[in-house]
Order: structure tokens, then C-alpha cells, then sequence
């Protein structure tokens, strides 16, 4: 077997990589900082592969644009940061409404506002779960080093094909923009998904047909499948509807079929959990440093492990109270005033002890402040 | 009798790009100038012989955004102020489409503002049909950024305070190469400058000046939809008679036609070059 390719490569590089291998042709974006190396990449590599780019005029016009192309067959994505995802979220709203395959990677910044735009952070984890209105159920991934972050945008497009529906990856600027060795995955290493096409003629094409597993058949424009997609609530035909009998199942679908899928969706890596009593849980920068910290908890003879969410949303319920289950006491790392941590207060039953340590200062959290606050709660 | 077989040929025309299973009537107000612009853009359609599949109709929000609903192409009912971006997505990924948005006057030039003026600048191959009523109508009868000054609407009680914007001159200023003007009283001439919006190769736009009636005209005292058709054959004047008359004659006047053209590079070509360049050059 041939040499694996390695590189010293930018976790932004990484997302660039990962998305041209899962297949994306089309990139839409308005730099801003620290996510524009995703850009800048995206310019630079997809005319070479035949692809497009094309910088918009701001964030809400690269998010349309992104769906545009989406609707018209191609794999799309944007990348943006906490300022930027909050301008795309009426359109990303609409990518959930309408049912369109998108990428959307927010690599973190300290906020509210224009904030720190080149301090770490990740406070936008509840934005990328309710950031637009209404109802919907979203889909969120957190790498934690720049290898991951070839695999999870690998994996975001896969997910984002398979359920018809945007995923963001939470990137974080620590992530977007340290370097690391990777191994550039080979053609074939990774499955990819695409959309599923539809199977009748299009005189028989039902656009939001209620299949099996609520994900129904897309057509690309052009095909010979003329449909109506609008942001209204609309009936299978696309359609737009007031009638009760139609709009509660179509906000089912929208629900349900990531929901029902929660158990495929959860991605967890589990570190020395076997016979561990305090968990650390943590994503994206902050879960390297709680294994690191588990780690020399370990070698001082404390039994301690560490949770990385890999899938943040939908949040992994079910597996956190498996693997918590013989925990008196978690401790949740963030770099914000404390998002995660109710997820895992609503989960965890009433005997776990919840402990948080948080920052929000634009630096990241180290292995000796999650030991200390070890030390604190023992 | 003749005249009348014309006629059925034309309203037959008109049925096969209608969605059938889609029920009419439409969200529009009797009278309202959207159904003259989307027979003259059907027939505009149906003169070039463009199949069905080839078209994409991409719409914001209002009342003309509306229209691509009820036409049998792939059509995209977007966000408000954001058909263009939409449509350059779809343009862009799928260079081989004709793509053509539907547009009101608030969704254009407000919200849309930005857009509008940088899809002007790009070039891009999408023809833009903005339908200029001067009023908000579906949110009912608010002031828009065409809404003439001193005029009544729902948000301007006393008066417009504000200027309006020329929708062909800003096009224009911002890098259109097709920049045409009709009005929906000139159903025959709208017809045949959207038909040449769409055969030109760059961003083109027609503002087709249409009738709100149930907001415009009634806060602004202009009767109903056929005194203001009136209004329009009475203030219409070509370019070619424009050309001899003064600034002051012209005041308050619509000049319709081709007001615009030239034959620079569209957006899609010129990026085709430098994906053919970056791969021939490795």
C-alpha cells in the first residue's frame, strides 16, 4: 500500500479538504474573521476541480446563494462566524423549511456583537440549535482538531444529504486556525452520500412525499421535475397551505425525521468512562484539554474519563445517561457562561452532581484548570 | 371572428405554462397589473421557444413575488429581498438556465437594495422583472423607495418625505447591460422588451410600471385599476420622442423602451475562463 499522504495543514484548510472530498462544487461567502482561510481555500481549489465560488456582498446573500445552487444539484456550503451566522440564519430557516442539503461552518468568535473577533470561543452552540424562528430540529457538529475537522465536514455533508436538511459544523477559532499533521483521507476511505434522486417520471413527482423515513426524493432543476419550493408552509404538492391538516405534519417532518434518527446522528468519543466516577464532557477545543486532564487525573489514580460530543445537536441523551451511569459527578468545559451544561442538566438523572467551569475571556480552557476544578469538587 | 381565434390562441398559450393542479385565482386583486406581466412574460417565453425545464423562476416576497408560483417552471419562492442571491446560486451552479426573477419595487430596491445593485455590477445572466407599483401592497399600502415624494401611503399619512429612486437609472449606474422600461397598460411592447431581456446575455433589467389600485390609487386618490391604466397611456412617452423633449416636459413622465444595452462580459463566461485557464495551466 502506497504511502498515506500527510500534511502540516490549518483546521479551515481541514474544512476545505473535507468538503471537497465529500463533494462540494459550490462555495458562497463573505469573509470575515476567523473563518476566511475557508474562503480563501474554496477560491482557490474549486476551479481546479471544476467547481464555483463566488463572493457575495454579505452573509444573507451567500447563504441564498448556497441554496440556489443546492436546489440546482450541486453539494454547497458558506462559512462564516458568530456575526455572519446571525445574519444567514432567516435563510438557513429557509434551508430547513424548503428541505435543502446545505453546509454552514460558524467558526467561533467571542461575541455578543462584533465581540473578539480573533479570540476563541463557543457561544454560538445555542444559536446553531434556535437560531432561526419557528420550529425545526437542527443538526450540529463540533470537530476538536484539524483532523477531525476533515472527517466532520465529511460527515455534515453526508448528514446534510441523507436528511435533506443544513448542518452546521461549530468550528472554533483556536481549531480554524491551529496547524497539525493530518493524513489526507484517499478516494473511497470515507463513504459519501448523496441525495436520493427521484425513482418516478415527473408527472407522477409528489416534491414532499411522505416517505418512510419522512426524507422524500430531490430532484436538481433542470431535470424535467418542475416544483415549486417556497419558504411558506407548504403541502406535499410544495405548495403553500393555511389548512391545520397539513401544516402540523409538515412541521412533524421537519421534526421527526432527524428525531427519530437521534441514535444514528449521536457521535461520542469515550475516554477511560469504563470505571470512571467523574466524567468531564466537553467539545470541540475544550474536549482536547479535558482528555488530557482525565488523563493525568488517571495516572494521580482517580477515576476519571472524558465525554467528547462529537454531535452536539441533537443532543445525545441517551447515550450520555449510558455512559454516565456510574457517575457521581460530571464536569461540563466550555468556552462561554454555560450552553451545554442545561443540556446535560436536563439529561443526567437528579443524583449526578453538575459541575461547570466555564471562560469566556477569548482564552481557551487548559488541563490545569479542569484539574483544579477536579481538585474542588472531589 | 378572426380577432377571436387570436385571441384563443393567445389564451391557450397562456394555459400551457399555467401549473395546472395549482388552484386559481390567484392572491392577486382584480384588475392588478402582475397578470398583465406574467402573460407578457408567458408570451415572451413561449416566442423564444425556451423549454420548461430550462427555466428557472425565482421570486422574493410580496405580491409579485408571488407569480412564479403559478408558472410551470422550476420556480423558488424566496425570502424577502433575497430573490437575486437565490437566483445567482441557481444561475451560477447551472449556467445553462435561464433564470428570471420576479420582483416588487419594495422586495428590489429596499430590502433587496443591495443585491439588486450588485447583481447589476456582476453581470450575471439573470433577467430581473421588477414590477413598480410604487406601494407595498401584500403588508397594505406602506411607502416603498419608489413611492413618488409627497405621495400617500399607509406609513407616509401626510405625505412621502422621502425621494424616490429610478429603478432603470440605478440599474444602469450600478453595471446592467440590458435596461429596459414598459408599462402594463403597453402589454404588446412589455412583451417584446422582456422578450429582449431575456435573449441578451448580462444582467437585464425591465421595470414594468404596473397598477396598485387597492393601496396606491386609493390613498392617492387615482381611481381604480382602469383610470390608472389611463393614467399610464396618458404619461408614457417613447425614447425616441423623450429625446426631444426637456427635463421639464418630462417631469412625471414614464419613458418606456430599450433604455439601456451594451456587451460586456458576463459573470458565468468570465468565471468559465478561469476554471478553463487554472485547469489547462496545471
Amino acid at each position: 500500500m502506497a504511502e498515506r499522504k500527510r500534511r502540516l495543514m490549518q483546521g479551515n484548510a481541514a474544512c476545505v479538504q473535507g468538503a471537497i472530498y465529500a463533494g462540494m462544487r459550490f462555495y458562497a461567502g463573505y469573509p470575515i474573521t476567523p473563518s476566511t482561510e475557508v474562503a480563501e481555500g474554496c477560491a482557490r481549489e474549486l476551479p481546479k476541480i471544476g467547481g464555483r465560488f463566488i463572493q457575495m456582498e454579505d452573509e444573507i446573500a451567500s447563504i441564498a446563494a448556497v441554496v440556489g445552487a443546492s436546489v440546482s444539484g450541486l453539494k454547497a456550503m458558506t462559512a462564516t462566524s458568530g456575526p455572519g451566522y446571525s445574519l444567514m440564519l432567516e435563510n438557513i430557516g429557509y434551508a430547513y423549511m424548503t428541505e435543502t442539503p446545505c453546509v454552514i461552518v460558524n467558526v467561533q468568535r467571542g461575541g455578543p456583537s462584533t465581540g473578539l473577533p480573533t479570540k476563541v470561543s463557543q457561544s454560538d452552540t445555542m444559536q446553531a440549535r434556535w437560531g432561526t424562528h419557528g420550529d425545526y430540529t437542527a443538526i450540529a457538529v463540533a470537530p476538536s482538531s484539524v483532523g477531525d475537522t476533515i472527517t466532520e465536514t465529511i460527515r455534515a455533508f453526508n448528514l446534510s444529504e441523507r436528511f435533506r436538511t443544513p448542518v452546521t459544523v461549530l468550528l472554533d477559532e483556536v481549531i480554524g486556525h491551529m496547524r497539525e499533521m493530518v493524513t489526507i483521507p484517499e478516494p473511497g476511505e470515507y463513504p459519501i452520500i448523496n441525495r436520493v434522486a427521484p425513482t418516478v417520471p415527473p408527472e407522477q413527482f409528489v416534491p414532499f412525499v411522505m416517505t418512510p423515513n419522512m426524507v422524500s426524493p430531490m430532484p436538481a432543476y433542470g431535470q424535467g421535475y418542475r416544483y415549486n419550493v417556497t419558504g411558506l408552509t407548504h403541502d406535499i404538492m410544495g405548495f403553500s397551505t393555511n389548512r391545520a391538516d397539513e401544516i402540523a405534519p409538515k412541521l412533524d417532518k421537519l421534526k421527526f425525521k432527524i428525531e427519530n434518527y437521534r441514535d444514528e446522528l449521536a457521535k461520542i468519543r469515550v475516554d477511560m468512562m469504563d470505571d470512571a466516577e467523574v466524567a468531564f464532557i466537553a467539545y470541540g477545543t475544550v474536549a482536547r484539554t479535558a482528555q488530557q486532564a482525565a488523563l493525568i487525573a488517571r495516572q494521580a489514580g482517580f477515576k476519571v474519563g472524558s465525554i467528547q460530543l462529537f454531535t452536539i445537536w441533537p443532543f445525545p441523551d441517551q447515550q450520555l445517561i449510558e455512559l454516565c451511569a456510574r457517575c457521581r459527578k460530571v464536569i461540563v468545559g466550555e468556552l462561554n457562561m454555560g450552553q451545554i451544561v442545561h443540556e446535560v442538566q436536563r439529561v443526567l438523572p437528579r443524583d449526578v452532581e453538575i459541575h461547570t467551569i466555564q471562560r469566556y475571556d477569548g482564552e481557551i480552557l487548559t488541563p490545569h484548570q479542569l484539574l483544579e476544578k477536579l481538585d474542588e469538587v472531589l | 371572428m378572426a380577432t377571436a381565434t387570436v385571441e384563443k390562441q393567445k389564451s391557450d398559450v397562456i394555459l400551457q405554462y399555467l401549473r395546472p393542479r395549482k388552484k386559481f385565482p390567484s392572491v392577486w386583486c382584480a384588475g392588478c397589473g402582475n397578470g398583465v406581466v406574467m402573460s407578457a412574460l408567458i408570451r415572451a417565453i413561449d416566442n423564444l421557444h425556451l423549454s420548461k425545464d430550462e427555466v428557472a423562476m425565482v421570486s422574493g416576497i410580496g405580491c409579485t413575488s408571488r407569480m412564479p408560483v403559478y408558472m410551470d417552471f422550476n420556480s423558488l419562492h424566496t425570502t424577502h429581498g433575497r430573490a437575486l442571491p437565490f437566483a445567482t446560486g441557481v444561475k451560477f451552479a447551472q449556467p445553462h438556465m435561464k433564470v428570471i426573477v420576479v420582483t416588487g419595487d419594495g422586495d428590489a430596491l429596499a430590502i433587496g437594495g443591495n443585491h439588486f445593485i450588485h447583481a447589476c455590477r456582476r453581470n450575471i445572466d439573470i433577467t430581473t422583472i421588477l414590477i413598480n407599483n410604487h406601494i407595498y401592497g401584500m403588508t397594505g399600502g406602506q411607502g416603498s423607495p419608489t413611492t413618488p415624494a409627497n405621495a400617500f401611503s399607509t406609513t407616509t399619512p401626510y405625505g412621502n418625505a422621502e425621494k424616490s429612486f429610478d429603478p432603470c437609472s440605478l440599474a444602469q449606474a450600478a453595471g446592467a447591460s440590458f435596461v429596459a422600461r414598459g408599462t402594463v397598460y403597453h402589454a404588446p411592447q412589455l412583451e417584446k422588451v422582456i422578450q429582449q431581456a431575456i435573449q441578451h446575455r448580462g444582467f437585464s433589467v425591465v421595470e414594468a410600471i404596473s397598477n396598485c389600485h387597492t393601496y396606491f390609487g386609493r390613498l392617492n386618490r387615482l381611481g381604480d385599476a382602469v383610470a390608472m391604466l389611463q393614467t399610464f397611456k396618458e404619461r408614457t412617452v417613447t425614447l425616441a420622442k423623450s429625446r426631444e423633449m426637456s427635463a421639464e416636459e418630462l417631469k412625471d413622465k414614464f419613458v418606456i423602451g430599450v433604455l439601456h444595452e451594451n456587451d460586456k462580459t458576463e459573470f458565468c463566461d468570465e468565471y468559465q475562463r478561469t476554471v478553463e485557464s487554472v485547469r489547462g495551466g496545471k
